[in-house]
């Protein structure tokens, strides 16, 4: 292992902070996606991490997992982004509140 | 040598994602972001990770990121007025950021990975890599082309135009 594996886990911690700041605090769809993809990267540098301190493959494997996880979740949320986009000319998240209580 | 290259590896990504979060046009978040991604890509070569490091270029950096700036620019949702500022406000953090990643890329073939006290560092080849994969998470590997065929079909079916009449209704 070239560094500590706590360098490595606030790397980590530090990037997916900002994905969830990125998602809570943006009110534009595209925008949150991106927020969500910093923090599936930061799970990513988290196992690769943990696959070279332990020096395991099963790390490595799991990214591979998890890319064919985000290819999936990008695809469909993506596609639903478009179809918001046809339906209300707009992609700001507060504008769909229908639901409210 | 790989310690240094691993901290400033972790400093470009972690200001490319900086950036990437409070950037208010979405077409320059994504360039920011493809940034980070090459800086992990870069990381996980160094931790013994060449074969995820090369699929972390080309799935993410490479596809979902131009899926995501197909999207915008299908959907025209970034603004296209210059931006405000001197040339070099707008073009000095991607220059930056670039150049160093380039650096490091140009670094990184002479790097010697071993550890402080002599052990050379963990590597997992692509070949070791593949055996695994296909040997011991067969199983694994058969649900996640169900699960792509899934998405592929969802997307398909949010889509598609026809969802338009019940909103109209």
């Amino acid at each position: 292992m070239i560094v500590p594996l706590s360098h490595l886990l606030i790397v980590a911690g530090l990037m997916f902070f900002m994905g969830m700041a990125c998602v809570l605090a943006r009110r534009n769809l595209i925008m949150i996606l991106i927020g969500v993809e910093v923090m599936i990267n930061a799970v990513g540098l988290t196992l690769v991490g943990a696959s070279a301190y332990w020096r395991q493959l099963d790390g490595q494997l799991a990214v591979l997992l998890l890319m064919a996880l985000t290819s999936a979740e990008v695809s469909i949320s993506l596609a639903m982004v478009v179809h918001l986009q046809r339906r209300k000319r707009t992609i700001v998240a507060d504008h769909y509140d229908e639901m409210k209580g | 040598m790989a310690t240094i290259l691993f901290y400033i590896l972790s400093a470009v990504a972690l200001i490319a994602t900086g950036l990437c979060v409070t950037c208010k046009n979405a077409v320059h978040a994504v360039v920011y972001l493809v940034h980070a991604f090459f800086a992990l890509a870069l990381i996980f070569y160094l931790l013994g990770a060449p074969m995820v490091a090369a699929l972390e270029v080309i799935i993410y950096a490479g596809a979902i990121m131009v899926l995501f700036l197909f999207i915008i620019m299908m959907l025209e949702l970034a603004p296209n007025e210059p931006g405000k500022g001197p040339g070099w406000q707008r073009w000095g953090p991607v220059l930056l950021l670039s150049f160093s990643l380039l650096v490091c890329t140009l670094l990184l073939i002479g790097v010697e990975t071993t550890t402080a006290d002599g052990v050379p560092a963990y590597y997992a080849s692509p070949r070791e890599f593949g055996y695994a994969l296909f040997k011991e998470y067969a199983l694994a590997i058969e649900v996640v082309s169900f699960q792509l065929l899934f998405a592929a079909v969802g997307a398909f079916y949010i889509g598609k135009k026809d969802c338009r009449k019940e909103d109209k209704a």
